[in-house]
């Protein structure tokens, strides 16, 4: 395992903010992919 | 075959599907893989551990001036030759370029603290990537308070192209103002300056992740936006019957 030191509180601040950004614009992006993609097949669907 | 083939919704939808799985996986590999390489690198003798927030802090700022050029390519391929797909594929890239910038800022603060003593300064590059981050903001902010899809596609080409100025700007701000505490480029070619091999290469995966992710996270928005403009056009359809 790697020894991050003195520094440890701040690369895994670093490592920590910027996995949640990145998860979080990962998730969003499904999400309104998935919830476009339902809609629009109920609305062809329907006719 | 001609590249403007993909301006056609229908071809872009079934072509981006194809590729995208690819992309996906391709993203996921280099990027995860770059990040636990460079997480397992070892001390700088100056830096310590905190040489290992290069591997996000660079990649993103990267990422945040080249998909604002993006941007403005495919703003411009709007402005001149009316293609909905590139106006859609702008917008869809924005909140992935605001984050790229916020990962920059927030990184950059929080490395910035013990190697300079301070988060922020109101130093050249620092100062054009907040302008950066507020114009990303801006440009997401007009697409949703303009209702006609056509003229918000005009106004916020045309915020592209202000903005264009402090995404170059965020690029090349060291080297027009010979001052502040920011470095010069990470990765320079340059005898005596160049980075170790044991961190270059990491950072070259990452680099390469963070590329594939956008191109992955672009396609998806990019698709979404076509969906839903597929969706408006068929309700709009409806209501005038």
């Amino acid at each position: 395992m790697t020894e991050l030191g003195r520094y440890a509180g701040t690369v895994l601040a670093a490592y920590g903010a910027s996995l949640v950004l990145l998860v979080g614009i990962i998730v969003q992006t499904v999400l309104a992919n998935a919830r476009a993609r339902r809609e629009l097949q109920e609305h062809e669907r329907r006719g | 075959m001609s590249i403007w083939e993909y301006a056609n919704p229908v071809k872009f939808m079934r072509t981006s599907g194809a590729i995208l799985p690819w992309v996906v996986a391709g993203a996921a590999l280099c990027t995860v893989a770059g990040l636990v390489w460079g997480f397992l690198t070892p001390e700088d003798y100056k830096q310590g551990s905190t040489v290992k927030i290069i591997f996000l802090h660079v990649p993103a700022a990267l990422m945040a001036i080249n998909i604002w050029l993006m941007m403005l390519v495919t703003s411009l391929i709007w402005l001149i030759r009316r293609h909905h797909v590139s106006a859609l594929a702008a917008k869809a890239a924005a909140p992935v370029g605001a984050v790229m910038t916020l990962i920059a800022l927030i990184t950059g603060a929080i490395w910035g603290q013990p190697m300079w003593g301070t988060w922020w300064e109101w130093d050249p590059r620092l100062t054009s990537f907040l302008i950066l981050f507020l114009f990303y903001l801006g440009y997401m902010a007009l697409w949703e308070a303009v209702e006609n899809a056509d003229s918000a596609a005009d106004l916020t080409g045309v915020l592209c192209l202000v903005g264009s100025v402090f995404a170059l700007l965020s690029r090349y701000a060291v080297n027009f103002w010979n001052q502040g505490l920011h470095q010069g480029a990470s990765l320079s070619l340059a005898p005596g300056e160049r980075m170790a091999a044991v961190y270059r290469y990491p950072l070259y995966l990452t680099m390469a992740g963070f590329f594939l992710l956008f191109l992955a996270l672009l396609l998806i928005r990019t698709r979404t936006e076509i969906r839903r403009r597929r969706l408006a056009a068929l309700l709009a359809r409806e209501n005038r019957a």
